[in-house]
């Protein structure tokens, strides 16, 4: 088990945004969460990432309990993720965005980056074409040296799956990844998300494309109020009444 | 193309002399490159990791009175003094930056504004050791019995260091530190999130700029010969913050150029001397509304502008 949280909760002044939850994610696999708005997708991949602190439970993450640690060290143990709202660094190009992304994998010396050793200068060049190919990987090669204030909100997303995937996560927490994209970009996200498990990437996924989440996840867990109110293959969920009912609404029936 | 900057900043420095017809134009030059030094660092903090100090005059003040205070009093070598007293400023501003930095926000403005605050005040009532308002006088910066002495050998010393200086932190912004501090300025969250350590970046551009402060300002005291309280005032903190802004954040030549004009423009207008504050404040707000980018970015844009019209 890669993941696996018991009874996390998060309040916020009394609310109870996630109600002990407990989950489990095995490495290898893509897990959708679903759920109607509000219903505490977000702050879960929140808690699942270190931006929030859980009011209560374990997150244990390969065999360690990452609750209450800094938002790096989680990126440290392996756990990377994209935004729902673009998080990309703006003051940057889409090269240096994927750079940035290799924070880990560069370990690096105040004297030998003042001084710009030789050793440095092939790292960096290294570093260079590492980013490069995931720019190929994600299909935003033509945009290499642009500003990343200046590229279009479809590329963004790819960018932020781009520079997430260059620190070499064990898993991914893609935030709503499709959401206003059109459906050829939409395709292309499905694409890229088949491929993340070539890469032997583990991937937890919220998103409000059904067609997309049936199409890639092997997994879907369905959050409610907080809750979880159902969870397993694509197929059983989708003809589970309750989450019917609760989320997918008359359309889907 | 990555080293045409450096070499035409070294062209200028080899240069300038032909156009500095006396000692006093020396004397500004080096006041230039000194300010400048202050300026790169500073630039570091503000410009890259998006953090403002309001203190920077503080520690410039430490590191010359520090220098003075332990060559003059204690009879310290010169070099001995100055390195400790650069030492002292860094763990001084790792001190307070440490539990400051892990929040989120602006609050490094106001905590050193109250220590650049503090330091000013300390230095102008203990007299016994500053000499007060009146200020003392600073020996010469020796080593082996050879002082460095006159405009002519100074200039050429600070110039060499500003080309030092501005290298090294070229060298940083190009490296994953620099990056480091670029992304946390672009988003805190998203930086953290592939593994950037944000506290202990902006601590390190912090302890960075103002240990350059501090040997910018040790170096004012030993070439000048004489120091007081001015130059480590919240106004002069105020000036140097102003430098940075009106020549360019994030660009590491805007900084010394921002320094260049800055420091050049009170000389011209020595006839407003009591309006200097004013002075600065109107660049500073002319800086931005027109040009918020600063004066070499914004110069920057209209070259590229004009070479693409010209293709």
């Amino acid at each position: 088990m890669l993941l696996r949280t018991e009874e996390l909760s998060k309040a916020f002044g009394g609310v109870a945004a996630v109600d002990a939850v407990s989950i489990a994610i095995e490495e290898g696999t893509v897990h959708a969460l679903i759920g109607p708005n509000g219903a505490g997708k977000t702050t879960l991949l929140n808690l699942l990432c270190g931006i929030y602190r859980p009011t209560r439970g374990r997150i244990v993450f390969a065999g360690r309990d990452l609750a209450g640690r800094a938002t790096h060290e989680y990126a440290a143990a392996g756990i990377g993720r994209t935004f729902q709202n673009l998080q990309v660094f703006f003051n940057m190009t889409a090269l240096e965005n994927v750079m940035t992304g290799r924070h880990l994998l560069e370990p690096c010396g105040f004297a030998a980056a003042a001084l710009r050793l030789p050793a440095r200068v092939r790292e960096e060049r290294a570093c260079r074409l590492e980013a490069e190919a995931l720019l190929e990987f994600v299909g935003l090669a033509q945009w290499r040296d642009t500003p990343a204030d200046a590229m279009p909100y479809g590329a963004l997303k790819r960018l932020e799956i781009a520079r997430a995937l260059a620190a070499r996560p064990r898993l991914l927490l893609l935030d709503e990844p499709a959401a206003g994209l059109n459906p050829v970009e939409t395709a292309e996200i499905d694409r890229l998300i088949h491929s993340l498990v070539t890469r032997r990437v583990t991937v937890v996924l919220v998103e409000h494309n059904m067609k997309l989440v049936m199409g890639v996840s092997q997994h879907v867990l369905v959050l409610d109020y907080g809750r979880v109110l159902a969870e397993g293959e694509p197929a059983a969920v989708r003809a589970n009444p309750r989450v019917v009912e609760a989320y997918l609404g008359a359309e889907a029936r | 193309m990555r080293a045409r900057g450096l070499v035409l900043l070294a062209l200028a420095v080899a240069a300038l002399p032909l156009a500095l017809p006396n000692k006093y134009a020396y004397d500004v030059a080096i006041l230039v490159g000194l300010n400048a030094i202050v300026c790169v660092g500073l630039n570091l903090l503000i410009g890259y990791a998006g953090q403002i100090s309001l203190g920077h005059a503080g520690f410039f003040g430490l590191g010359a009175y520090g220098s003075a205070i332990l060559a003059a009093r204690y009879g310290w070598p010169t070099p001995l003094s100055l390195a400790a007293a650069v030492a002292g400023v860094a763990l001084l501003a790792w001190l307070v930056g440490r539990p400051i930095l892990r929040l989120r926000g602006h609050h490094l403005a106001m905590a050193t504004l109250g220590l650049g605050i503090i330091v000013a005040i300390v230095i102008a009532t203990e007299d016994g050791l500053t000499g007060g308002p009146d200020g003392m006088s600073v020996p010469p910066l020796a080593a082996f019995g050879v002082a460095l002495a006159g405009e002519t050998a100074w200039y050429w010393a600070v110039g060499a260091l500003l080309v030092g200086v501005v290298w090294l932190a070229r060298n940083l912004i190009d490296s994953p530190r620099g990056r480091a501090l670029r992304a946390l300025h672009g988003s805190e969250v998203a930086a953290e999130m592939v593994g950037i350590d944000s506290a202990r970046h902006k601590l390190n551009a912090f302890v960075l700029s103002a240990a350059l402060a501090a040997l910018a300002g040790g170096l004012t005291a030993h070439y000048a010969g004489f120091i007081t309280p001015a130059k480590a005032t919240f106004l002069h903190s105020i000036e140097l913050v102003t430098m940075v802004v009106f020549g360019g954040m994030a660009s590491t030549f805007g900084a010394v150029a921002g320094a260049a004009v800055l420091t050049l423009l009170p000389q011209f207008l020595t006839a407003l001397k009591d309006y200097e504050m004013v002075v600065f404040g109107a660049v500073l707000m002319f800086t931005m509304i027109f040009m918020p980018r600063g004066l070499v970015p914004t110069l920057e844009k209209a070259l590229a502008a004009a070479n693409r019209r010209a293709v």
